[in-house]
C-alpha cells in the first residue's frame, strides 16, 4: 500500500537520513523554499490505492461503456494491429526513452524514425516527411501556417471542403487565427470536389487549397489532379489529406501536384483509441527549412560510419523560440514507431492487399445495404474507400438509435444520412449489422 | 573511475559486416505492381517498401531497442524533462479493451470513458488549485497554445484586445513559440541576478498591452519564485493574466498550487509529473486548468456530470478545438491510474523525494552550482569545459547526461533533474560519473563517447547536407 508515500521512490529511512544530513536539512520540508503565504497545507482529497485496486477501479469504471460493434470512421479507423507491434514497441528502451537529444545513445529510435520518414516519402512521393505531429487536425493547421511562410504573395485564404471532420476544421481555425488567415469552405459535388465551384472560389488571395482523398464521406476523390492544377495556377499550396493505408493504392500525391500531405497515420499501428492519433506530414523538398516538427537525418560519426541524428533543429522552438516553425516539442514518436512496425510487418503486398480490402468491403457492404427497403447506398455515385454514406427514408437519428439498441454504432451525418465504415475488425459483424439495419430502417 | 575497466561488451548477432543495424530497405525491399478494384487512373502504379518476415522484423526492432537508452536502462537526469520510472501496471490499464473505442461514440454508450475523464479533470483541478480542467491538448506545448488561446478569448470577451505576452529568458522555448502561434508579440524578460524574476524588469515590461506573463515555478534553474504573489499582483494590476507552465510541477505536489499562487491558467505535463512513458518523444498530454472566470472559454468538448450521467458539452464561449478529437486518451488513462495509485500522501512524497534527490545530487557534484536553494532540479556549470563535451563523456560512464547549454543564463549549463525514483546509491554513482567527466582531460572529452552504438556525430555536417530518407541516401 501507499499510505506512507510514493511506491516508486526507493529510499530507505537510513538513506533518507544520510541524504538529509549531507545537505544539512532536518527534513525534506526544510528544503522547500516556499513562502508561507503561498504554501499549500491542505490535502487534495485523493485516496491512494494498491496497484490491484487501481486496476479494479479502472476496470469497473470502463465497464460502464457499452459493447457496441462500431461501424465508425470519419478519420479515426480501427485496423487490426499485429501482436508484434505491441510486444516490440513496448520494449522499455523504446517506451521509456526521451526525445533523442543525445543521438549516440538513441540510434535505435532515430533509425526507426528515419525508416518511418522513408516509408512516408515512398507513400506520398514527396521528398520530405517529418517524424510525426499530434494528429491530422493539427498537421493540417501546421500545413496552413507553413504555406504562410513559404508563399511569397500576401494571400490569406485557406480553402477547405464544406464537408470536413469538424475537429479538423475547428483545430485548423485555431492554428491560423494567430496568422490572420481565414478558413473558407468550397462546395462539394456528389462527395467529391466541385471543380467549377472551386475554380470560381480560388483566386490570387488563396494561400491553401485543401482536399482529401479519400474524403470524409468515404469517396475516392476523382479530381485530385485538377485541384492541384487549380491551386498551382493561383500559386496556392495544394494540401492533400489522406492516410497511409489509402496511400498504398490511391494516386501518388506528388503525381497529382500535392505540395503537402497531411493526415492521420494511425490507420496503422494503433487500434481505435478514443481519438489518439499521429499527424502525418510530408512536403516538397523546397520547403525543407520551413517544415514544422522533428526531422531525423543521417550523418557520420567520428569513425566515419553512418549514424542518425535529429537535424535542422534551428527550425525548432528550443533554439529559435518565437521564430520557430512550430511550438512542437513532445510529438508522437512512439506512435510513429508503431506505424513503421505495422507497415513493415505488412510489407508492400500486405499493405496493398489491406487497402484493396478496404475498397471491396465498403463496396460490398454498400451493395447489401442498398438492397434494404428504405435505404439507398452509397449516396454518392463514386468509388469508396472503407466507408460510405447511406440515405435512409426514416430519420437517420432514429435509425442510429435503433441500431445502437441492437449493439451497432454508425455516424449520423444528415437528417436522412448515416455513414458506415467497415474494416477487417468489424467484418465478422456484417451479417448481423445488415439484419439490424433492415429492422431499423423499416 | 575512468581508469577502471568499463565492463563487458557481449558478443551480439549481426547479419551485416558493419556493426550497425542495416536499414529495413537495405535488408529487403520489394516493388510491387498495384492492382486494385479501383480504376487505373485513380490508383498508383507501384509501391516499393521493405518486405521482411516477422522473425526478421522482430530481430531488427530488438536490435534497435538495444541501441537505445531509456529510463529503465539507467539514470536519465535530463533537466526539465522529468524522466522518471513509469509504473508497469499503467500500461495494462491504458489498453483496457473497454476503453479502446471510437471517439465519435454517443455519450450514452461511453459513460465509463466520460467518467474517467471527469474524474481526471477533478484530480488535476485539485492538484493545481484550478476550477476547471480540459484534457484535450495532446502535449505540453499544445496545452500552452490552448491556454494562451483561452487567455486571448477572455480578453476579447472583455473587449480588451492585447498584443503582448511576456516570457522570461530562462523559459522553455515552447512558451515563446506558443505565444507567437497565438498571434502575440513576445516580450522577453531578463532574469535577475539571483536567477529569478527581477521585479523592476517586470515592471518595465508590463503594460496595457500585456495579455499574459508565462512563468514556471520553480523556474528552469530549480528556483522558487518567492515573490510570486507580488508578480501576480503586478500582472493583474495591468489587466494581464498569469500563465503557469506545468513542466516543473513535480517539485510542488502537496506543497503549493498554482491556483493559490495567483495563476489564472496552467498546463499539466501529465507525462512528466504523473509518470507516463515519454515514448522517445511522445505521446504526451497537456491538460489545461483555469480559474472559474476562464472556464467558459475551454475547448469543446468538456465533460460534466448531470443527474448522475456524464456528458460532453461545449463551454459557452469555447475557443473550439486544438485536437481533432479529445486528446491522447491512452496517456490520460495512465496519468489517472498513477494519481489513483499514489493519492495525497504518495504525490506529496514524490515531490519530497524529488527535491531531496536534487539537493543531494547538487551537493555531491563537484561542478560549480550557482544560485540556490533548489527544488527538483539544479543547473551546474561546466565552467572551463564545454558542457556538450562533458555530456558526451558521461555517456561513456553509462548514464544519460543532463540537459546541456540551457538555460543560457548559466555558463556551460548542465541542467540536472534526478527525480524521486533514484536511490542514494544511484545518485552516488551518477555523481561519480559527473565528477569523473569533470576530471577528464579536454582531449578525452572531445573524443567521447567511445562506448556507444555510434561515436560522436557531426550534427553540423548532418544539417548542412540533410538526408532524411533512405531514398535520399540512394540518390547519392
Amino acid at each position: 500500500m501507499t499510505a506512507h508515500g510514493s511506491p516508486y521512490a526507493p529510499h530507505t529511512d537510513a538513506e533518507r537520513e544520510a541524504m538529509l544530513s549531507a545537505v544539512g536539512a532536518d527534513s525534506e520540508e526544510a528544503l522547500f523554499d516556499i513562502p508561507d503565504g503561498v504554501r499549500f497545507d491542505g490535502e487534495f482529497g485523493i485516496d491512494a490505492h494498491s496497484e490491484r485496486a487501481v486496476r479494479t477501479l479502472v476496470d469497473r469504471t470502463l465497464s460502464a461503456n457499452r459493447d457496441l460493434a462500431e461501424f465508425l470512421g470519419r478519420g479515426h479507423y480501427d485496423h487490426y494491429v499485429p501482436s508484434m507491434v505491441d510486444h516490440l514497441a513496448d520494449r522499455s528502451e523504446f517506451l521509456t526513452s526521451y526525445t533523442q537529444y543525445q543521438p549516440e545513445v538513441a540510434q535505435g529510435f532515430l533509425q526507426a524514425l528515419f525508416e518511418y520518414q522513408s516509408m512516408l516519402v515512398e507513400l506520398t512521393g514527396l521528398g520530405v516527411a517529418n517524424c510525426s505531429m499530434y494528429d491530422a487536425a493539427s498537421a493540417l493547421g501546421e500545413a496552413a501556417t507553413l504555406a504562410a511562410r513559404v508563399r511569397e504573395t500576401s494571400g490569406s485564404r485557406v480553402l477547405v471542403p464544406e464537408r470536413l471532420q469538424s475537429g479538423r476544421r475547428r483545430t485548423l481555425e485555431n492554428y491560423v487565427a494567430g496568422h490572420d488567415l481565414a478558413v473558407e469552405s468550397y462546395p462539394m459535388d456528389d462527395g467529391n470536389v466541385d471543380l467549377d465551384a472551386l475554380a470560381s472560389a480560388v483566386d490570387d488571395e488563396t494561400l491553401v487549397v485543401y482536399a482529401e482523398n479519400p474524403t470524409v464521406r468515404g469517396t475516392v476523390e476523382e479530381n485530385a489532379g485538377a485541384v492541384g492544377d487549380l491551386a498551382d495556377a493561383h500559386d496556392a499550396l495544394f494540401v492533400l489529406g489522406s492516410d497511409p493505408v489509402a496511400l498504398a493504392v490511391l494516386e501518388e500525391p506528388a503525381s497529382v501536384g500535392a505540395d503537402v500531405v497531411v493526415g492521420d497515420a494511425a490507420s496503422l499501428g494503433v487500434p481505435a483509441a478514443y481519438g489518439t492519433g499521429i499527424g502525418l506530414f510530408a512536403c516538397r523538398d523546397e520547403f525543407l527549412r520551413q517544415v514544422p516538427g522533428r526531422l531525423v537525418g543521417t550523418g557520420e560519426d567520428a569513425t566515419g560510419r553512418r549514424a542518425y541524428t535529429l537535424t535542422l533543429q534551428t527550425r525548432e522552438q528550443h533554439i529559435r523560440r518565437e521564430r520557430a516553425t512550430s511550438n512542437i516539442c513532445t510529438n508522437q514518436a512512439w506512435v510513429a514507431l508503431r506505424v513503421a512496425m505495422h507497415a513493415a510487418w505488412l510489407g508492400p503486398d500486405g499493405l496493398v492487399d489491406l487497402a484493396n480490402d478496404c475498397v471491396t468491403r465498403a463496396r460490398d457492404l454498400a451493395a447489401r445495404v442498398d438492397e434494404i427497403a428504405g435505404v439507398r447506398a452509397p449516396v454518392h455515385d463514386r468509388h469508396h474507400f472503407r466507408e460510405f454514406v447511406a440515405r435512409t427514408d426514416q430519420p437517420a437519428a432514429a435509425v442510429a438509435d435503433d441500431l445502437r439498441g441492437d449493439g451497432y454504432a454508425v455516424h449520423v451525418v444528415g437528417e436522412h444520412e448515416i455513414q458506415v465504415c467497415v474494416t477487417e475488425t468489424n467484418d465478422a459483424d456484417i451479417d448481423d449489422f445488415v439484419a439490424a439495419l433492415r429492422e431499423a430502417a423499416r | 573511475m575512468s581508469d577502471e575497466p568499463l565492463g563487458y561488451d557481449q558478443a551480439r548477432w549481426t547479419d551485416d559486416e558493419r556493426t550497425y543495424e542495416p536499414l529495413l530497405s537495405e535488408k529487403s525491399t520489394e516493388s510491387v505492381d498495384v492492382d486494385s478494384p479501383l480504376p487505373d487512373d485513380l490508383t498508383r502504379d507501384s509501391l516499393e517498401l521493405p518486405a521482411l518476415s516477422e522473425p526478421e522484423l522482430a530481430r531488427h526492432y530488438t536490435r534497435l531497442s538495444e541501441m537505445n537508452y531509456g529510463v529503465e536502462s539507467g539514470p536519465f537526469p535530463l533537466g526539465s524533462c522529468t524522466m522518471k520510472y513509469n509504473p508497469k501496471f499503467t500500461e495494462d490499464v491504458a489498453v483496457h479493451p473497454k476503453g479502446l473505442v471510437h471517439p465519435d461514440r454517443p455519450a450514452e454508450s461511453v459513460q465509463g470513458t466520460l467518467k474517467l475523464q471527469y474524474e481526471l479533470q477533478d484530480y488535476l483541478g485539485r492538484i493545481g488549485g484550478m476550477d476547471a480542467v480540459t484534457l484535450q491538448p495532446p502535449a505540453g506545448a499544445a496545452g500552452e497554445f490552448a491556454g494562451i488561446l483561452v487567455a486571448r478569448a477572455y480578453h476579447r470577451a472583455n473587449d480588451d484586445e492585447r498584443s503582448e505576452v511576456i516570457v522570461p529568458d530562462s523559459a522553455h522555448g515552447t512558451n515563446f513559440a506558443s505565444a507567437a502561434m497565438a498571434g502575440y508579440d513576445v516580450v522577453t524578460l531578463p532574469s535577475g541576478e539571483d536567477g529569478r524574476v527581477d521585479l523592476e524588469a517586470l515592471e518595465a515590461a508590463l503594460s496595457e498591452e500585456t495579455a499574459a506573463l508565462m512563468l514556471t515555478n520553480p523556474n528552469t534553474l530549480g528556483l522558487f519564485e518567492r515573490q510570486i504573489r507580488e508578480i501576480a499582483d503586478m500582472v493583474h494590476d495591468v489587466g494581464g493574466l498569469l500563465y503557469y507552465d506545468g513542466a516543473n510541477l513535480n517539485a510542488l505536489l502537496g506543497r503549493a498550487r498554482p491556483g493559490d499562487m495567483g495563476f489564472d491558467v496552467m498546463h499539466y505535463n501529465v507525462h512528466k509529473t504523473f509518470a507516463t512513458p515519454h515514448g522517445g518523444g511522445g505521446p504526451g498530454a497537456g491538460p489545461v486548468g483555469v480559474t472559474e472566470e476562464l472556464a467558459e472559454f475551454l475547448p469543446d468538448p468538456h465533460v460534466r456530470k448531470s443527474d448522475g450521467r456524464y456528458e460532453r458539452y461545449a463551454p459557452e464561449n469555447s475557443i473550439g478545438k486544438v485536437h481533432g478529437y479529445a486528446g491522447n486518451w491512452l496517456v490520460l488513462v495512465k496519468a489517472y491510474a498513477y494519481i489513483a495509485r499514489l493519492g495525497d500522501e504518495g504525490l506529496a512524497d514524490a515531490s519530497a523525494k524529488a527535491v531531496l534527490n536534487a539537493n543531494y545530487l547538487a551537493e555531491q557534484v563537484e561542478y560549480e552550482v550557482p544560485f540556490g536553494p533548489f527544488h527538483h532540479e539544479f543547473v551546474a556549470s561546466a565552467g572551463e569545459q564545454d558542457a556538450a563535451d562533458a555530456a558526451k563523456r558521461m555517456l561513456d560512464y553509462g548514464v544519460h547526461p543532463p540537459t546541456t547549454k540551457w538555460p543560457e543564463i548559466v555558463d556551460e549549463a548542465l541542467m540536472t533533474e534526478p527525480t524521486e525514483v533514484e536511490s542514494k546509491r544511484t545518485l552516488d554513482q551518477l555523481a561519480a560519473a559527473f565528477n569523473a567527466a569533470r576530471a577528464d582531460e579536454e582531449a578525452t572529452l572531445e573524443a567521447a563517447p567511445e562506448r556507444t552504438a555510434a561515436g560522436r556525430i557531426d550534427q553540423v555536417a548532418a544539417a548542412r547536407n540533410p538526408r532524411l530518407s533512405w531514398q535520399a541516401l540512394d540518390e547519392e
